[in-house]
């Protein structure tokens, strides 16, 4: 078969079913609710996606699998951001059940992945510090053992949806006398323990994320991930399923389709279009141009890893080109929009509901999650163009 | 969905890379200029069938599809090799779909070059035509009439230009003329292979975009300043990064515009403007910083980067300017994107 870019949608077959679902089951305030409260994930729904066997899809029934096709779940997640719904504590739970399936001990994955299917484990990551993002391995959070337990004590940022987390997957030091990406461990820590505390961290585009402490909060030696000090080979495999996994094969809405819709109708005051406006129609055919680009490192990373290859190069392509572009294209529109451009959706009038001018606040940490553009470009010059590593704490 | 070449395809990606490195190394492009044509390699290339690749097998030709083309013209880009093959292609093309028996089989038998010219003449003439120093028959659309007319005196001198390509005004009453269609058919047509050509041509640069990504990474990577490799410096690596990125980017979006033409998808035409665009930005940003990353010497005639610096930016040239095409986008919109 020759060069076929044609983007079958997939899921066609569940999208009926799986909106029959999401209209009986997704409750309309939600979305309205989790953009008041700046928390993405709400746990009424997410009750509901555990009942019906959907978080448990596609996973062995020793663990507490269903038998629920995992391409209907996909189209029912798809439902969910069609409505404005995040999902991101499931998101990050999975991303943990799947690092605990590969590097946890049999009882592990017994004790966790089961009852998180059921919806009773919830995870948020701890891996950032007020003095580490990028440089994950330089997190300064101690856990020292006593006796059969783990004492933990540090600061944990950006441990998002953490207000309804059972626990934090947290990254600590446990060898201080070693080179630092050896004397790492990780733990599930329970969000109800004694000396767990969190604080709210208010974000430009209406998330409310936390900034998590640890004082001398006690944990049983089953609630180590790995070894003790070989962290690192946790993280390694906890962060290629935050890396790796790009979006699903929702055919997305564009910009630039939304932008030359508006710009076809609303007129300036001597009666032209916006769009007759070169200047406009030049800034939406870029946008344009972009995104097609994007969708298709997007659609090229997923054609890699379905292949079985790990897309560490492809997928630090797409995140690098599609969030860079993303920015540029809120600023342009809110540029194309004048004046009314500046409206919040709290305003009366604000065009498009005051999407834009939300979209422009909200893109703004997507070039830092998951991978800064900086670390993104550095693994491609490295490992794509076998350029000299230049950091010298790795 | 498949992302990946047929047998077929690879193989004929790797008969023709090897032919372009082998018969059109540097000295060859040098060689060339300023025209931008060497007679002996179109003559080779003719003998392999690239002449009359886009004929179809019934008429004699080669019978390939846009995406062989595509791997053709991305090889011809990676060495800026000095022949017509993208011109030969669309205008070939578009004489078996609308000429007379006679003029179609000369060019299959090589005794004939076709071209395009990109816009409708105005006047008694086609201005600039890309190949049309070279080609003896140029396929022109003038007032909704779509000829093919024959050039006297081809090759032509060089006009000196920045891409050294053997571009030249068409004079239209000058040689014998044949009217292919009129009318609507006739602006269908033209347009059709207007888009043909900036698909092909996309394709082109994303070869010359590899192929400067290429030696911009080699000389960082052997070039010493404050006693380490240049490309060490975050700064030069992350420059490097974004090129590389936007390579791969563009080249899916040539074989993506490609194959719209051959599945005849109604945003071929969207496609591979959005190609030409794209891989033009692409290639002349990979050739300049990789020029810059070459300090003075970038800026000699002597390394070769400086000859697909010019070419990066002078061959989509010829099509317009760009950003008044980006301002024609938005007016295609209406799920051009789709498929």
């Amino acid at each position: 078969m020759t060069v076929d870019f044609w983007e079958a949608d997939e899921l066609a077959a569940h999208r009926a079913t799986a909106r029959a679902w999401a209209e009986a089951n997704i409750e309309p305030h939600w979305a309205e609710e989790q953009h008041r409260t700046g928390c993405h994930q709400t746990m009424e729904l997410h009750a509901r996606l555990a009942r019906d066997g959907i978080l448990a899809a596609g996973w062995p029934a020793e663990y507490g699998g269903s038998d629920v096709d995992p391409a209907f779940a996909q189209a029912i997640f798809d439902e969910c951001a069609e409505r404005d719904l995040h999902v991101d504590g499931w998101t990050t739970t999975s991303m943990v059940l799947h690092t605990i399936a590969h590097t946890g001990t049999e009882a592990q994955k017994h004790e966790y992945i089961p009852a998180a299917l059921r919806g009773e484990i919830l995870i948020a990551l701890g891996y950032s510090e007020p003095d580490s993002g990028s440089d994950a391995a330089a997190a300064k959070t101690t856990a020292v053992r006593d006796g059969d337990t783990w004492v933990i004590n540090g600061q944990k940022m950006f441990t998002s949806t953490a207000q309804v987390c059972s626990h934090i997957f947290v990254l600590t030091r446990t060898n201080p006398d070693v080179p630092k990406h050896k004397g790492l461990s990780l733990f599930l820590v329970p969000t109800s323990a004694p000396g767990y505390d969190l604080q709210p961290i208010h974000t430009l585009g209406g998330q409310v994320t936390n900034a998590t402490f640890f004082t001398d909060v006690r944990v049983p030696g089953s609630a180590l991930i790995g070894e003790p000090d070989g962290g690192w080979n946790v993280m390694r495999v906890a962060l290629i399923y935050e890396r790796g996994v790009s979006s699903p094969s929702r055919i997305e809405k564009t910009l630039a389709e939304d932008l030359a819709s508006w710009a076809r109708e609303a007129r300036r005051p001597d009666g032209t279009t916006v769009l007759d406006d070169p200047l406009v129609a030049e800034r939406i055919g870029r946008i344009a141009v972009d995104e097609e680009v994007g969708r298709l490192l997007g659609r090229w990373t997923n054609w890699q890893a379905a292949k079985g290859g790990i897309p560490g190069v492809e997928g630090s392509m797409r995140k690098l080109f599609f969030t860079e572009a993303e920015q540029r294209h809120f600023s342009d529109a809110l540029d194309i929009l004048g004046a009314e451009g500046l409206l919040a959706p709290e305003a009366p009038g604000a065009p498009a509901g005051g999407a834009f001018e939300h979209g422009f606040r909200a893109a703004v940490v997507t070039t830092v999650y998951g991978g800064t553009s900086e670390i993104l470009r550095d693994i491609i010059a490295q490992r794509h163009l076998g350029l000299p590593r230049n950091r010298p704490g790795g | 969905m498949n992302l990946d070449f047929t047998d077929d395809q690879e193989a004929l990606r790797a008969a023709l890379r090897e032919f372009f490195q082998k018969e059109s190394p540097p000295q060859t492009v040098r060689a060339a200029e300023p025209l931008g044509f060497d007679a002996v390699l179109w003559h080779k290339a003719v003998e392999l069938g690239l002449g009359s690749i886009a004929i179809p097998e019934n008429r004699g030709g080669g019978g390939a599809g846009f995406v062989e083309l595509a791997i053709a013209a991305e090889l011809l880009g990676r060495s800026l090799a000095p022949v017509p093959l993208i011109e030969a292609a669309v205008a070939n093309a578009l004489l078996a779909a609308a000429a007379p028996e006679a003029l179609v089989a000369a060019a299959v038998a090589g005794e004939s070059l076709a071209t395009l010219a990109l816009h409708p003449a105005a006047g008694g003439v086609a201005r600039l035509v890309p190949a049309g120093a070279v080609a003896d028959l140029v396929l022109v659309l003038r007032d909704e009439e779509l000829l093919a007319v024959r050039l006297p005196g081809r090759p032509a001198v060089a006009v000196p230009n920045l891409g050294a390509m053997p571009v030249a005004d068409c004079p239209l009453d000058a040689g014998e003329t044949t009217v292919l269609a009129k009318g609507p058919e006739a602006v269908a047509l033209h347009r059709d292979a207007v888009h043909q050509w900036r698909s092909l041509t996309g394709a082109a640069l994303v070869g010359i975009a590899s192929r400067a990504l290429e030696i911009g990474v080699d000389y960082v990577k052997q070039r010493r300043a404050f006693d380490t490799l240049i490309g060490g410096f975050q700064s030069v690596q992350h420059r490097l990064a974004d090129n590389a990125t936007a390579l791969e980017g563009a080249r899916l979006l040539a074989y993506k515009a490609a194959w719209a033409h051959d599945v005849d998808l109604p945003a071929a035409g969207t496609l591979s403007t959005m190609s030409l665009l794209f891989a033009a930005e692409t290639a002349f940003t990979t050739a300049s910083d990789s020029l810059h990353f070459h300090g003075g010497y970038g800026y000699t005639l002597e390394y070769d980067i400086q000859l697909y610096f010019r070419r990066a930016k002078a061959w989509p040239m010829v099509a317009g300017d760009r950003r008044a095409a980006y301002a024609e986008l938005p007016h295609r919109l209406s799920g051009a994107t789709e498929g």
